[in-house]
């Protein structure tokens, strides 16, 4: 029994060992060392590049980064909180309208953020809608540009937070909701002191799943903001690709994914549970 | 309030399904431009008709494939494994794969791979996409067939145990069939995320291994082309059919 379940284990090791975490390592040693004259790597210890990012220009990006994945995450959870509820509340349709949430999400990203090209853009069809009708003469600039990147990673990670923040809905006590009708409370007064306050451990999971692919996002501001809005997924992709700095998109990298194990671990914690 | 709740929901899945739905629509315009100029089925018969696209799609079918076929097997063993004690290593360094920026896991995976080829007389390829594919959908597996392995009954396994079955032949007969539909359900999610991949793909794809995602981004980047209308409109309805037929098999 003892050897079956070791012989079970041994591929997937292999692959999370030889696939992620030695990968993970070298990125960890890459981002140690220098950027050579041509942009490979040169065995020479250095801390410059992690002291690289306090630079204003790199800073500003990841401030940036931050604050676009904090509005992103609020206005996630303010779009899908009273959605879930709606959800929570339909009856026998709840699955159906649970799984028309996250239909869209499953299919293709690239298609949906490509999606958003096609409706923003100079010749696309908000533009032409508008021109048609005569209500502008010259396009709006929709597209490239902080709203459009805003919208794109809303659309993308609206699905991810109605999930969580439905499943607390489901699991709440509904006597709480009429125990607070029977006392006098209005609707309002029941969702701002009851409601929402029993759901506060939904609403932590939601933000974060929304706030993790957000700060690590990358095709939504590459194509929605054009070159003009640097996130740290495009700052990353670009010292690997045309700025050919590969130390220092290491020490971008790892700085990202620390942020993100300190979060996840922050909520795992409190909630006291694990995912598989 | 209920009311508006309702108003507000309708809104909302407009929001979620209108930009896919106005995209397909278009798909079937005549014009190359975004005025509707009645109903033609000219992109998609320019979209079957390009080479390039036509190579595209079957890289990325052949990639998926082998990709899922891959991480099934090992993601199912693996789910047995967890099923029958945690491996807090393992379950951990699934979980953080999860969470980690895909365009992290794509540098650090170009990372990997230039390092190995020192050593090694090859290059980025279809080879390299694979293993890239198989290991970040490992861990959409292993969750999908632990969920299933969990509404088991452990005395299934221990009564095939005491009528003198061995381990193996307990796995392959009883537990095995059991779980079918929820292996079937993980190999549609796993070739759904494979499929769909550009970010880590683009970054170990070598010049023979260009992917339909691949395709899309450079024509979405070059600026209007209905032909892409017409190729999104085909693989988000492929997509979303897998992602049902996966949700029916793990509910059954």
């Amino acid at each position: 029994m003892r050897r079956l379940r070791a012989i079970f284990l041994t591929p997937a090791y292999t692959v999370t060992v030889g696939l992620f975490l030695i990968p993970l390592a070298i990125i960890l040693v890459y981002s140690l060392l220098s950027r050579g004259a041509y942009g490979g790597i040169v065995f020479d210890w250095t801390t410059e590049n992690y002291r690289r990012l306090f630079d204003p220009l790199y800073g500003a990006i990841l401030l940036r980064t931050v604050v676009i994945a904090v509005i992103t995450t609020a206005i996630c959870l303010a779009l899908g909180f009273p959605l879930a509820l709606f959800i929570s509340q339909s009856g026998a349709r709840k699955n159906l309208y649970l799984q028309l949430v996250m239909l869209p999400f499953w299919t293709s990203f690239l298609v949906r953020t490509y999606a958003w090209m096609f409706l923003l853009r100079d010749t696309g069809l908000i533009n032409t809608a508008l021109q048609s009708i005569g209500l502008i003469h010259e396009p709006l600039p929709l597209l490239y540009n902080d709203g459009a990147v805003l919208l794109g990673l809303v659309y993308g990670h609206l699905p991810f937070v109605v999930l969580p923040l439905y499943a607390t809905l489901e699991r709440m006590d509904k006597s709480l909701i009429e125990a607070s009708a029977d006392l006098g409370a209005g609707p309002w007064t029941t969702l701002f002191t009851v409601i929402l306050p029993v759901s506060m451990p939904g609403v932590r999971a939601a933000a974060l799943l929304a706030f993790i692919p957000s700060l690590g996002a990358f095709l939504t501001p590459d194509l929605l903001g054009g070159g003009k809005t640097v996130m740290a997924g495009t700052l990353i992709q670009n010292q690997f690709t045309t700025a050919r700095d590969w130390p220092f998109g290491s020490a971008v990298s790892l700085v990202l994914m620390a942020v993100v194990m300190l979060m996840v671990w922050r909520v795992v914690r409190t909630k006291g549970e694990g995912l598989v | 309030m209920k009311r508006g709740l309702a108003a507000y929901a309708v809104a909302a899945y407009l929001f979620l399904h209108l930009p896919l739905l106005v995209l397909a629509i278009f798909s079937f315009n005549h014009s190359r431009f975004t005025v509707w100029q009645g109903f033609s089925l000219d992109w998609y018969r320019l979209a079957w008709r390009d080479p390039q696209l036509a190579e595209a799609a079957a890289n990325s079918l052949l990639i998926a494939v082998v990709a899922t076929l891959l991480a099934t097997v090992i993601g199912t063993l693996a789910a047995w494994a967890l099923w029958k004690r945690d491996s807090p290593t393992l379950s951990a360094s699934l979980y953080t794969s999860l969470v980690t920026p895909e365009i992290v896991t794509g540098i650090s995976l170009l990372a990997f791979f230039q390092w190995t080829f020192r050593f090694l007389n090859v290059r980025l390829g279809m080879h390299t996409v694979i293993l890239a594919h198989v290991s970040f959908s490992i861990a959409y597996v292993v969750i999908v067939v632990l969920a299933r392995l969990r509404t088991l009954e452990p005395a299934l396994e221990e009564a095939s145990l005491d009528l003198g079955a061995t381990e193996w032949q307990t796995f392959v007969y009883v537990t095995l069939p059991a779980i079918l539909p929820g292996i079937a359900a993980a190999a549609l999610l796993a070739f759904t995320v494979s499929f769909d991949d550009y970010v880590i793909t683009s970054l170990v794809a070598g010049v023979d291994s260009e992917t339909l995602p691949m395709v899309i981004y450079a024509m979405a980047r070059r600026g209007g082309n209905p032909v892409v209308n017409a190729i999104s409109t085909l693989i988000v309805f492929a997509l979303g059919a897998l992602i049902v037929a996966s949700e029916r098999l793990q509910k059954r």
